[in-house]
């Protein structure tokens, strides 16, 4: 079977390889910077103690996380076109939906991160007079987010291999470009034994960076 | 200065604190003793309203700690605090321990708060290991960053919540004597501690706390002269004891 391997056609298919992996990249930081953001809002809503904002948080959280991510997706792409009353494009309305979705798996991770920061640094923030912003910004969150940094990059590493849901959506990631190539030249195999490398080969050096990472913090 | 005036605190059901008064005039050192668990800790982070409490009044400078209305971030500004475990901020370097709060609560320039740090550095005698880490330093130099970190912000007060008991001894010496130089020179402290030597020596009062009540509220020379009661007697005995 190896021996009719065709090398050529991602050879001569790779520009269009890589502009989907582009796309894969940016959709994967761009979502991971987007849920941060929204995550950490979240889980300052939860712990803050006003009810209200918990009670929103919680829900928000709950309810994202007992939906399966594709539906999430499908969902979003025929909604917001709806509710903004005009087209955005595949690529907007999915990045829309992982920025949602994430969130609330971030807002789980930071909260866990926030209440592992020991209750005499937060004594120590507000015994010199900072107030609760200033005191979370400089002295619970970094603290909070250096004991997290394992468990969000292994958050990432999970999207980054769930932005290949986009395929329902027909946004040309990595995978769909492939697919279309394997499709348009018959070189099936060629193609998805590709993308399986590639795929492998981020996700194991993502994974052997978080082992150096939680070895270096481990003390 | 600082007035408790029948401060009572509950967890639950459990009354931590029960109906403590006590005065500390400008100037004042007071030494906050008892067996653990009797409130110490507790009642001394009710001071700068770390801790809330219930029932009563605490009065700082004029302002009552507990209103609602009191703007708590600036009234601690005022008020240094120094912990048992140190908490220095352990992703800051030394210098940015004692700067964060300069810059960011007191708004002072950068150049201001350099020099106030090295100063405060040397006063400490640890103007040497300005850019280590807390992790980097002997407890007892973190202890003594700590109180550099507190008089940063040019308190009127100071507040010390057992600042030996995490210390191995062969360095509570060089935080005690920190703290020997502080009270001579007039500062305004309440220090929650088992250090009876140190007590004997700098303290104007002592406060002995058990089970949530202020038992003794004396003269330091009344209370070392055996005219306290028997709970006081008893924890002295024992700590004073090897």
């Amino acid at each position: 079977m190896f021996d009719q391997f065709d090398t050529n056609v991602i050879l001569e298919n790779l520009h269009f390889l890589i502009e989907g992996m582009q796309l894969t990249l940016l959709l994967t930081i761009a979502a991971i910077c987007g849920g941060l953001v929204l995550g950490t809002l979240l889980a300052l809503a939860r712990l803050s103690g006003f009810w209200i904002l918990s009670l929103v948080s919680s829900t928000y959280v709950n309810f994202f996380r007992s939906m399966p991510l594709i539906l999430v997706i499908f969902w979003f792409y025929f909604l917001v076109p709806l509710i903004l009353g005009q087209p955005v494009g595949g690529y907007y309305s999915v990045l829309i939906a992982f920025v949602l979705f994430e969130a609330a798996y971030y807002c789980e991770i930071i909260r866990a991160g926030i209440q592992s920061v020991s209750k005499g640094q937060v004594y120590a923030g507000q015994a010199v007079g900072l107030n609760y912003f200033q005191n979370m910004c400089y002295i619970v969150l970094p603290q909070a987010f250096r004991n997290m940094i394992p468990v969000l990059l292994t958050q990432a590493i999970i999207l980054f291999q769930d932005t290949s849901l986009v395929y329902v959506v027909g946004v040309k990631d990595f995978l769909v470009s492939a697919d279309l190539v394997a499709n348009r030249e018959n070189r099936i195999f060629e193609m998805f034994t590709t993308v399986a490398c590639v795929y492998l080969i981020i996700c194991l050096s993502g994974s052997l960076l978080i082992r150096k990472l939680q070895m270096r913090y481990a003390l | 200065m600082i007035e408790l005036r029948n401060v009572s605190k509950w967890y639950g059901d459990f009354q931590v604190l029960n109906d403590c008064s006590t005065m500390v005039s400008k100037g004042e050192v007071v030494v906050v003793c008892g067996p653990s668990g009797s409130g110490k800790s507790t009642l001394i982070k009710c001071v700068n309203g770390l801790e809330e409490f219930q029932k009563g009044e605490i009065k700082f400078d004029g302002i009552s700690v507990g209103d609602k209305k009191t703007d708590l971030p600036k009234l601690r500004s005022k008020i240094g605090m120094v912990f048992q475990n140190f908490e220095l901020y352990p992703h800051l370097s030394v210098v940015k321990n004692i700067k964060l709060a300069q810059l960011k609560v007191l708004k002072r320039s950068v150049e201001e708060a350099d020099q106030k740090t090295i100063q405060l550095l040397e006063r400490v005698g640890l103007a040497d290991q300005a850019l280590k880490f807390p992790a980097q330093l002997s407890g007892g130099q973190q202890q003594r960053v700590a109180i550099a970190r507190a008089l940063a912000m040019d308190p009127i007060a100071m507040l010390f919540d057992e600042p030996t008991s995490a210390l191995d001894p062969e360095m509570i010496n060089e935080v005690l004597d920190v703290m020997v130089e502080l009270a001579k020179d007039g500062m305004t402290m309440i220090v929650v501690t088992h250090e009876m030597g140190f007590a004997r020596r700098v303290a104007n009062r002592i406060v002995f706390m058990d089970e949530g009540r202020i038992e003794e509220d004396c003269s330091t020379d009344d209370f070392f002269d055996s005219q306290r009661g028997v709970r006081a007697q008893a924890f002295l005995s024992k700590i004073l004891h090897h």
